[in-house]
């Protein structure tokens, strides 16, 4: 099984990859696009420069050459969401190539060639009134995604199964988030994946027939649709066939992948140089200044942190899937030396709070000082470990202060000898029998006065100085 | 004083010493349309009320001596791809009859900015496609020299009205010869200035590696005062060149002294009308007289000019009418889906000149050709771009003819390729991206402008100018009068 990817991702830059029309995602239909990027005649592209840098940092991350120079060529195909009818993108010098990604699936590290990485400019968007393009009376199109630019990243054939394929995609996502390019969100689009994938004979040279997969809009699609056409080949193979080369699109309802048009259908994109452009010169300076602006990448982050750490794989990986909880822990520890600790209340509670709120971490207002001085509470025994998740909720909801919140919610425990002890000793005189059992070996009526304390002090005394209390006392 | 008689250099000596405003000027050229155009057909589309508008502002700035520029108040007549803002611009198209620019090109914006009115849009073959504006899909332009004869293209609408002084100047754009071609056939002087010293930015494409924005005057000084407005970087046009705009005007009276003027044989030279070769010869001595050096070079490879030019232009060209589909803007012809919408807005919106360049365009790149054509044109051209700086190197300009005759009638080249042919002396300049300048040298026998042109190597306008000021010396001591 032979599968290569083709990967979209939309650039995080302000404006447009040929206009200074905003790339924001959403907006009034239409708002955001001006004479260049609804190709109004006589319009002209200009290329911005935040562009190519993102571009060249995506090579770099992903291992490429970045080409001393390279051009734009136009891609011509007619479709109504495409505004020139043509699409000014790189055909045979692309900025970036020759790259590989490292991966790892169950454990395994694996490689994959990165063919080449190169820039072009987005479609609009249709919008159709119906279910689908056949069954709609009129189709409106949207051209604020016109223009915003775009990498399309081609692997080597390299995968050899739909887990693969999916594993690298993960690392591929991580790589442009760490380095910040892309927000690689697939479900708006900003991530987008073709799969080609052809089968031959186990120990077999020559490459099979190849088919490709569109409209692979998760990870879980691309696994899914991966999995079924490998099915599907081996079924036509099995019955002597053989495998028609074509373009196939996933439908994620019917879990099935469907012929959209034959190798004779074909488009011919009658590519040549775009003229409106330069060829783009990029300066070898500049890409060394790049090389060296960029941060660790996942693979040895998630190493450095085990080692650093001494924490577990899962852990680690944890963290290290984001460069921005990998450095919130990182702060964290600078601080608060139980690492493991840290790491499970980041891992378990930080994000289950995180997800009831729909926040990021980024946006939450829980900082890394804020989580240690929770933890140092916990550890000092002000508060116990549940109260502790209900302070954590109210930081993040408030952005004040672990000690504050604690204070404000009364929830410091009472430690107070004096004080327990003349809560003690009001719950014994308050139940003269059951303590009389209780001094008559009746163990699990500590338990009972414990809670009558706890009751009584509104959950704010301290249940190991209660308990040691009480034990003093019944055996007095 | 007949005012729209005068060219743009004597009008600003009126209007500054205060003898005629902005407005007196701006209402001849209107009578002079209201008058002429009828009959002449050089204007789509007549912007008078802005125009008025634009010279009361004018002359008001002046009273308070607060002038943009020295040709404030001056008015310009456009063709119809530069987009002016609000205005129609049809590209003498019905795909684009009912489109309006929504903004205006960098070279109107100049001209607005030094304060200049706009007269109107003037007629062109459609899509700057042709040599003689019968293309025009909207109306039919005559030449104001004869009426029976086509004013020349595609800037032909430009031409006649500078001709017949429905404007006192012109913006054209030249692709292959389309300002230089008309301005021959009208008697004007055309320039085309070198590839990326005006922005292209607002002219619709053609051809995006050929199309320059080029001038229609009377005079050459008036040829060089509005290149000299719109010469410049634009930072929004990637093929705009960042380079500094020398001082024209300066140089028209540096005379021949010393200039080396290189003239071309060869076989493209034998099917010239003799009035034309005669003058060639005539003016080669002039030059002469006047202190030049002639060489004579052979540049063989020019034979293969028009081949390149057509394959070139035409691919382009294919690419760039691609967004003619019906969808966002211009005519659009409804069918039972996007494909069909396509396939009848684009048949019934392009005329049958830019079909046929359509579809010669799409099999020069189509997967198969692609070598055979585009890419050996491409290398072709290169070699002519390389032979003209190579030539460039001994000689400062070359000196030629513009067409091979003067006007022709309407009708008289029903054949494509024989209309393609009338390019053969224009498309090296823009094959080379050089600039390029036409000069009336008197009329034929039968009554007809004829002219020259002067060719200079790349951002060389000056010595195109100052050869060309040369020529009109000696136009004048033929007795050529405008």
């Amino acid at each position: 099984m032979i599968i290569g990817l083709e990967i979209h991702a939309e650039l995080s830059t302000r404006s447009k990859i040929f206009c200074s029309c905003s790339t924001a995602f959403g907006g009034e239909p239409n708002s955001r696009c001006c004479p260049v990027c609804l190709g109004l005649p006589g319009a002209l592209p200009l290329l911005n420069e935040t562009a190519v840098e993102y571009g060249i940092l995506a090579g770099l991350a992903l291992n490429c050459t970045i080409s001393v120079e390279s051009k734009f060529d136009r891609k011509n195909y007619f479709y109504p969401d495409l505004p020139k009818a043509y699409q000014i993108s790189q055909y045979d010098q692309p900025l970036c190539r020759d790259g590989w990604v490292e991966f790892e699936l169950e454990q395994e590290l694996l490689h994959a060639g990165v063919t080449r990485v190169h820039l072009e400019e987005e479609a609009g968007k249709s919008i159709h009134s119906g279910d689908n393009i056949l069954g709609s009376d009129y189709s409106s199109i949207d051209y604020n995604r016109a223009g915003i630019p775009l990498i399309e990243i081609v692997t080597e054939p390299d995968l050899r199964s739909p887990a693969q394929a999916k594993a690298f995609l993960e690392q591929l996502k991580r790589t442009l988030q760490y380095i910040d390019v892309s927000d690689c969100k697939m479900e708006e689009g900003s991530l987008r994946c073709d799969a080609n994938i052809s089968l031959r004979p186990q120990g077999g040279r020559a490459f099979g027939t190849k088919v490709e997969i569109k409209n692979l809009n998760s990870f879980r699609a691309v696994e899914r649709a991966l999995d079924h056409e490998v099915q599907r080949q081996r079924n036509v193979l099995e019955t002597g066939a053989a495998v028609v080369q074509d373009t196939r699109a996933w439908n994620e309802a019917k879990g099935v992948t469907v012929s959209m048009r034959s190798k004779e259908e074909s488009h011919d994109y009658r590519y040549f140089p775009e003229p409106d452009l330069p060829p783009l010169a990029v300066n070898q300076v500049w890409v060394e200044e790049l090389r060296q602006s960029l941060p660790e990448m996942p693979l040895p982050k998630r190493n450095r942190i085990m080692e650093q750490y001494g924490l577990g794989r899962y852990a680690s990986d944890f963290l290290a899937n984001s460069a921005i909880w990998a450095d919130f822990f990182e702060c964290a520890a600078k601080q608060y030396g139980n690492y493991k600790v840290l790491c499970n209340w980041l891992m378990g509670d930080v994000s289950r709070v995180l997800n009831a709120r729909q926040e990021e971490l980024p946006q939450s207002r829980l900082t890394p000082a804020a989580l240690v001085e929770l933890l140092r509470l916990v550890d000092d025994e002000i508060i116990s470990g549940s109260q502790a998740k209900d302070v954590l909720e109210e930081v993040c909801a408030t952005g004040r202060s672990s000690k504050q919140v604690t204070a404000d919610l009364g929830m410091e425990q009472i430690s107070d000898e004096d004080e327990l002890t003349a809560m003690v000793e009001e719950v014994l005189a308050a139940h003269p029998e059951q303590a009389q059992r209780c001094r008559e070996g009746e163990e699990r009526l500590v338990g009972y006065f414990v809670g009558q304390v706890m009751k009584l002090s509104r959950g704010q005394a301290n249940p190991k100085r209660v308990n040691a209390l009480l034990r003093q006392k019944l055996q007095q | 004083m007949k005012l729209h008689t005068l060219e743009a250099w004597s009008l600003r000596d009126l209007i500054r010493d205060g003898s005629v405003t902005s407005t007196d000027i701006v209402e001849s050229f209107l009578d002079q349309i209201r008058a002429r155009d009828a009959e002449i057909g050089a204007y789509i589309t007549v912007c008078g009320e802005q125009a008025l508008e634009a010279a009361k502002h004018s002359d008001e700035r002046r009273r308070e001596g607060r002038t943009l520029s020295d040709w404030d108040g001056i008015p310009a007549a456009i063709k119809d791809n530069i987009s002016v803002k609000g205005v129609a611009n049809t590209c003498g198209s019905h795909m684009l009859a009912q489109y309006h620019a929504p903004y205006d090109a960098h070279v109107v914006s100049l001209l607005k900015q030094a304060g200049m009115p706009i007269l109107g849009k003037t007629n062109m073959d459609e899509f700057a496609m042709g040599s003689s504006t019968e293309f025009s899909a909207l109306k039919t332009t005559r030449n104001p020299w004869d009426r029976q004869k086509v004013p020349g293209g595609s800037s032909g609408g430009s031409a006649a009205a500078v001709a017949s002084h429905q404007a006192p100047w012109a913006l054209g754009s030249d692709t292959g010869g389309s300002v230089r071609e008309p301005a021959a056939f009208c008697g004007l002087v055309g320039i085309k200035p070198t590839y990326g010293r005006v922005s292209r930015r607002g002219l619709v494409a053609f051809a995006s590696s050929l199309d320059q924005i080029g001038m229609l005057t009377h005079s050459v000084r008036d040829g060089a005062a509005l290149l000299q407005l719109l010469a410049g970087h634009d930072e929004l046009d990637s093929t705009s060149v960042r380079r500094e705009v020398p001082s024209y005007e300066s140089v028209l009276g540096a005379g021949a002294s010393g200039l080396r003027v290189g003239l071309l044989g060869g076989a493209s030279q034998q099917g010239l009308q003799p009035e034309i070769h005669e003058a060639l010869e005539q003016a080669a001595c002039f030059l002469a007289d006047q202190g030049a050096e002639i060489q004579e070079h052979a540049f063989p490879l020019l034979d293969k000019a028009i081949e390149t030019y057509y394959l070139v232009a035409t691919a382009e060209a294919s690419s760039n009418l691609a967004r003619y589909d019906g969808v966002r803007y211009g005519l659009r012809v409804e069918g039972s889906d996007t494909g069909e919408m396509f396939r009848r807005t684009r048949s019934e919106g392009f005329g049958p000149e830019v079909k046929r360049r359509i579809m010669l365009g799409t099999y020069a790149l189509s997967a198969g050709y692609y070598e055979a054509y585009y890419r050996k044109a491409q290398q072709v051209r290169t070699m002519i771009r390389d032979g003209f700086l190579e030539l460039f190197e001994k000689v400062d300009v070359l000196l030629g003819p513009t067409t091979a005759a003067s006007a022709f009638g309407f009708g008289e080249k029903p054949d494509p390729l024989q209309m393609y042919l009338t390019d053969i002396y224009t498309v090296p300049a823009n094959l080379a991206g050089l600039p390029a300048i036409h000069v009336p040298v008197g009329l034929d026998h039968g009554g007809l402008p004829i002219g020259l042109q002067i060719t200079a190597s790349p951002f060389a306008e000056t010595n195109a100018l100052r050869s060309a000021a040369v020529l009109e010396t000696f136009a004048r001591n033929r007795g050529w009068n405008r």
